[in-house]
């Protein structure tokens, strides 16, 4: 085994971390926002919004990634209108597509995960929140919120991981993440095993921190489910043979 | 100075791309097939390991799919593309041949997404196969099937019938990660699109193109997915 190879890998692979992570943030904010106003439309009274917000997420999860990320790397820029205009600077710039495509993917998918944590609510705890008087918005922060954040965060918690991973994507319109340079190094040696171990080990160990936080997050959110663990072992063996 | 319309562009006309769209799409589909086929055969030999294995069998098998369900997509390709073309030449030095000498990218291409497509099957045949009541088995057990027949007329069917829905995903997941292949040079759809952009200057037509092609594949599979699920819930009672 040629260490000085695998420092120096580790070492060059480390430095697309930052943009990895960047990538991966940016566009999981944005994604949030878009997925949480796809719901409110989709969930909506409004025929015209609700089948908007359907079409929008039929349309992003049916389709790559990729082809999403090479419509807006090199598809707008085949119209004039959009090279001439304000938006140009920003279409140019791969970082900027990029985070264009992948929020508007994630947020298709998100939007999804957001819509079955709201209607898990169940229909008691609003009734009884209307019953006390509260108006739409304050039932929505005080009641439907905090009761969907809890039962969306596990499936969020994956949404983010695949978003990491989807963030290599960002390496075919020449962006240098970690991935991107994993390429470069493979086509300048050859080495493709120790090349491979070494970024997968790197999306590993960012995935499973960031499982970590959601477990803590969700752990935090819950306080109600914290003290299961203290039963005594009997009667859980009871319980179990009575399932 | 005549600029053929979208229309003209992807229809099968003297300047239209449609033909080669179309054989493009044929590509991805046999591209997803293989692809789903290895990613079974494994999926299923690692659910296995998981089930009943022994504690090395488990261990692999949850190394096995850890690893795969963690790191990207592309670097798998990466890694059967180059990787794979690497132990090629090698065999083909010891044979006595010059050079460089390409593994075939359609090949590298099924076998990564096949392998991570395996990685994600595993979970839904482990999460079917413990979805299936005792009480089934052992009413086989009952009446005296041997092991084998147990498999094939209990088990298997019922496995199958819970693993449907998930497997309907992974499907859906592997029909779009196929597309990451055009980067190995494989023409299928997306790089099919890729190469009639570059030649006619036009890539939102083509990328637009491609993206309705993908959402008619993954329509029309998702129907047949539904179809199959009504078809293996015959049994079923409905709750």
């Amino acid at each position: 085994m040629d260490f000085r190879f695998f420092a120096d890998t580790l070492l060059r692979l480390s430095g697309g971390i930052p943009l990895t992570l960047l990538l991966a943030l940016i566009s999981c904010a944005i994604g949030a926002v878009l997925a949480l106003c796809l719901a409110a439309m989709r969930l909506s009274k409004i025929g015209p919004l609700a089948f908007l917000a359907h079409a929008y997420v039929f349309v992003y999860r049916g389709t790559p990634l990729l082809v999403q990320i090479f419509l807006v790397y090199y598809g707008f820029g085949q119209f004039p209108l959009v090279r001439h205009s304000f938006l140009w600077p920003i279409l140019r710039e791969p970082f900027w597509c990029a985070i264009i495509a992948l929020s508007m993917n994630t947020g298709a998918y998100a939007s999804e995960i957001i819509r079955g944590g709201i209607l898990s609510v169940p229909h008691g705890q609003v009734e009884a929140a209307r019953a006390c008087g509260m108006s739409r918005l304050t039932q929505f922060r005080r009641i439907v919120m905090p009761l969907a954040i809890r039962q969306a965060l596990p499936a969020y918690g994956t949404e983010i991981i695949l978003m990491v991973k989807a963030t290599s994507l960002a390496s075919v319109i020449t962006l240098m993440e970690i991935t991107g340079i994993a390429a470069e190094i493979i086509s300048e040696t050859y080495r493709v095993i120790e090349v491979f171990v070494i970024a997968g080990a790197l999306y590993l160990a960012i995935n499973f921190i960031l499982t970590r936080i959601v477990q803590i997050v969700e752990r935090w959110l819950t306080p109600y489910k914290r003290g299961r663990s203290v039963l005594p072992p009997a009667a859980s063996v009871d319980a179990g043979e009575i399932a | 100075m005549n600029n053929p319309g979208f229309l003209q562009l992807v229809g099968f006309g003297q300047q239209g791309w449609g033909a080669a769209l179309l054989l493009g799409a044929v590509v991805t589909m046999a591209l997803a097939v293989s692809g789903f086929a290895i990613g079974a055969s494994l999926g299923s030999l690692a659910a296995w390991a998981k089930i009943a294995g022994g504690r090395i069998s488990h261990a692999a098998a949850d190394i096995y799919t850890t690893i795969l369900r963690g790191v990207p997509d592309l670097l798998v390709i990466y890694l059967f593309y180059f990787g794979g073309s690497r132990g090629i030449s090698a065999i083909g030095h010891l044979l006595g041949a010059e050079g460089f000498i390409g593994f075939p990218g359609f090949l590298a291409g099924a076998l990564a997404i096949g392998m991570v497509s395996g990685a994600q099957q595993a979970e839904v045949f482990r999460g079917a196969y413990s979805a299936v009541s005792r009480g089934e088995i052992e009413a086989a057990i009952a009446v005296g099937t041997d092991r084998w027949t147990r498999f094939r007329r209990i088990v298997a069917p019922l496995v199958i019938r819970y693993a449907l829905p998930g497997l309907g995903n992974v499907w859906q997941v592997l029909l779009k990660e196929s597309a990451l292949i055009s980067v190995t040079g494989v023409v299928e759809l997306l790089r099919q699109s890729q190469i009639a952009a570059g030649s006619t200057r036009q890539p939102f037509t083509f990328y637009f193109a491609a993206a309705v092609l993908y959402l008619v594949i993954t329509t029309l599979s998702s129907l047949s997915f539904f179809k199959a699920e009504s078809r293996f819930s015959r049994g079923m009672r409905r709750s």
